[in-house]
């Protein structure tokens, strides 16, 4: 199907299924129980999820297939955001240009990084991306502040030009983004007993272009390009003496992975229109890393998992407080209780950082493959019980 | 001429932070070969060494002043730090003033406490993994020491002044001949600068002159035989990164009065760290030094209003310029050795 192996096929539709129904298993709980606010099924929530899930998968194009370590992703994110903005304000409100400039500017922006960084590799390339995001980070925030908004941000206006489009909608306020006349903040309940499943068009809208990203990414990891990368990753040296000149390909990949990123930026500002120089600070850099190793490096399915798992603790950990904590173990004795929330208590609210933290230690400690190394551990186990033969799982090895 | 002088001056104290970091990443890269992202985390906690212990001594309890009583005729209480109690008013008042160069003998043993936890706790599993392994490790573990001193102390800076006789400014300008009051500068900034230079000096003597450094220096430059020697090396790589650590510490207890300690400083300085390591020349020590003191003032020449009005936007980005020329027509750096890291 569609040019996939049946494995490639069957994760395609497997990751396709849950983005179609997430609206419905994210919101677990009733409006009405004390549960509700732990549903994740709310729309802003549920594009973020898809974005950064694009995000990730870019950024495992080339650091989980070449193993380069760009600590600088976020700039191509903030660039794209830039762009998609500027393009709301200077054409139409239709997302479709703003998405499309945002996944060229931010193209060519890896081009011209991608050109200067991969001259170098190792810790080497991790620094020069480094210092090249940091760079324009500074200069969004301070110089070129009459094109990025600097410390405000980028933002409409009612004045803005907007050739195509209407200067202001019907109501006299500036116009909100859309496709066609659907607004990407158009949404539809549904009421099933107690529980509220809410269809929000920006997020299938994000979805489906997850969705085409996703297939894109299985076709290049199967393709003699991604084979190519592979072999930067597992032995340049060898590659060098073989008379393949390596740095087309990694280049090739560092522009890919920064459109990928774009895109995500163009959604982001599709989404919420406006764009800040936060995008492009370097801990946005390390969040997208933080996601592709949680995940699984190297792995498709890997960097969406990561994506969505940190976004979901994000919002789901931060917003235990201790009253909750105290409500859950009320069925202890008084000072056990307090003993018991008193230790939990850092790692939740806003100490869900620290719970990252450790999660990702412990990840790259005892997991280098990640989440996905875990479940195909687990599986194996369970494997292994039922046929009793030592079938060994096959992950694929991250560095 | 004044203002050149005006800005080297300035550049030297952001420079010998600079330097001191850059110089405990070089020991730890140069002696074990590992990339620790978590060094910034390590000057972080340096400087709450310092407000740990200013928090301490200025710990007090209520004791009633003779002879006054308040409205409600009951005798009237104030605070007393318990150091008055122990040192005396006269020396308790002075220790509570001197609390920060105090801390630097708090945080040395602290310091190397954490930095050998660290090692044996931690890195020692990851010698043998990628350098990519290596820095998420400990980018991890500098999410996880962040959190930690932001959860007990908050987010918010805390003030921690330098001592009473050297707060305010010198006339640095009309004691080396220039017109008065052309070239103002604080007296902290010096001392911070003379103590970067101690400790780097130190650093250097102990690994030139010292049986232990010149087993290191071997160890540096060929691991394996020092080894077959029947030397354990690893036991002094050990200690070795317990000293990057309390030099990294160091210049984070210093550095309180220039900046009030926040929870994320270390990562701010860490980025600009990793750079100047990476101008100096992974692996070289003095390499390490001199990019950061150069870096640092180039960084304030960068700041300087003229240059800003050519050229605007210079000042935040001169650094990474610097680094990416650097990288791309030396790359090896100022002074890297030939064979470390080389790709």
């Amino acid at each position: 199907m569609f040019g996939l192996d049946k494995k490639d096929a069957s994760l395609l539709l497997v990751v396709a299924a849950l983005v179609v129904f997430a609206p419905f298993f994210l919101n677990p709980f009733p409006e009405a129980s004390g549960w509700a606010q732990f549903n994740a099924g709310y729309p802003d929530l549920m594009q973020r999820f898809v974005i950064f899930g694009i995000f990730a998968i870019g950024f495992n194009i080339l650091f989980g297939l070449t193993g380069y370590l760009s600590f600088g992703h976020a700039a191509f994110l903030g660039v794209g955001s830039y762009a998609a903005v500027w393009m709301f304000k200077l054409l139409s409100m239709n997302v479709i240009p703003a998405i499309i400039l945002a996944v060229i500017a931010a193209g060519v922006f890896a081009l011209i990084i991608g050109y200067v960084s991969l001259r170098r590799s190792g810790i080497y390339f991790s620094i020069l991306t480094l210092a090249f995001a940091q760079m324009s980070f500074a200069l969004a925030y301070s110089v070129l502040t009459p094109i990025t908004g600097g410390e405000t941000g980028l933002q409409l206006a009612l004045d803005d030009p907007r050739i195509l489009g209407g200067l202001s909608s019907s109501d006299g306020n500036i116009p909100v983004p859309g496709l066609f006349g659907l607004e990407m903040r158009d949404s539809s309940k549904l009421v099933l007993g107690g529980w509220v499943f809410t269809f929000n068009f920006g997020y299938y809208f994000s979805a489906l272009i997850m969705l085409l990203s996703f297939y894109l990414s299985i076709r290049i990891f199967r393709s003699p390009f991604g084979m190519m990368l592979r072999a930067v990753k597992s032995n340049q040296q060898r590659l060098n003496y073989t008379g393949v000149n390596p740095r087309p390909y990694t280049l090739a990949a560092f522009v890919i992975s920064g459109m990928y990123a774009g895109l995500a930026g163009g959604l982001m500002a599709s989404m919420d229109p406006l764009a800040g120089a936060e995008r492009m600070f370097w801990t946005a850099s390390g969040e997208v890393v933080l996601m592709t190793i949680l995940g699984g490096v190297g792995t498709l399915i890997g960097p969406v998992l990561g994506a969505g798992m940190i976004k979901y603790m994000e919002n789901i950990i931060s917003k235990i407080n201790s009253d909750i904590l105290h409500t859950w173990f009320a069925f202890l004795p008084d000072g056990l209780e307090d003993a018991v929330v008193a230790m939990i208590y850092p790692f939740i609210g806003k100490g869900w950082h620290l719970t990252l933290g450790i999660v990702f230690m412990l990840v790259v400690i005892f997991l280098p493959g990640g989440l996905v190394e875990g479940g195909q551990r687990l599986a194996g186990l369970f494997r292994r019980k039922k046929t009793d033969e030592s079938k060994t799982a096959t992950t694929e090895p991250a560095e | 001429m004044d203002a050149i002088i005006l800005q080297i001056l300035n550049g030297l104290d952001k420079g010998s932070a600079y330097a001191l970091i850059a110089l405990g990443l070089t020991l730890i890269f140069g002696t074990l070969g590992v990339v620790n992202f978590a060094h910034g985390a390590l000057f972080m906690i340096g400087a709450f060494c310092a407000v740990t212990l200013s928090r301490l001594l200025s710990l007090s309890h209520e004791v009633a002043v003779p002879g006054e009583v308040d409205f409600l005729g009951n005798p009237a209480m104030r605070d007393q730090p318990y150091a008055y109690d122990i040192f005396g008013e006269a020396w308790g008042a002075h220790i509570i003033d001197w609390a920060v160069p105090l801390s630097i003998l708090f945080a040395i043993p602290v310091m190397i406490l954490i930095g050998v936890i660290m090692e044996r706790g931690l890195i020692k599993h990851f010698y043998k993994r990628p350098h990519a392994d290596q820095i998420l490790v400990t980018f991890g573990l500098a999410i996880v020491l962040q959190e930690i001193i932001k959860y007990y102390y908050g987010a918010n800076p805390i003030p921690t002044p330098a001592p009473e006789a050297f707060t305010g400014s010198f006339d640095f300008g009309a004691l080396i001949g220039f017109e008065a009051n052309t070239i103002i500068y604080p007296y902290w900034r010096l001392v911070y600068f003379a103590f970067a230079a101690i400790v780097i000096g130190a650093v250097f003597a102990f690994l030139q002159f010292t049986t232990f450094g010149m087993v290191v220096r071997a160890g540096m430059a060929d691991r394996e035989t020092v080894g077959l020697l029947g030397i354990n090396i690893d036991k002094r790589f050990t200690i070795m990164f317990g000293l990057a650590a309390a030099v990294a510490g160091l210049a984070g207890v210093m550095y309180t009065p220039i900046n009030s300690p926040n929870y994320h400083m270390g990562m701010d300085f860490l980025v600009l760290s990793f750079v100047v390591v990476v101008v100096g020349g992974m692996g070289s020590l003095p390499g390490a030094v001199l990019a950061g003191f150069l870096l640092g003032i180039l960084e304030s020449f960068a700041s300087m209003r003229e240059v800003i009005n050519i050229i605007p936007g210079i000042n935040q980005v001169i650094i990474y310029l610097v680094a990416i020329v650097i990288l791309l027509t030396r790359p090896r750096g100022l002074m890297g050795r030939k064979g470390v890291m080389e790709d």
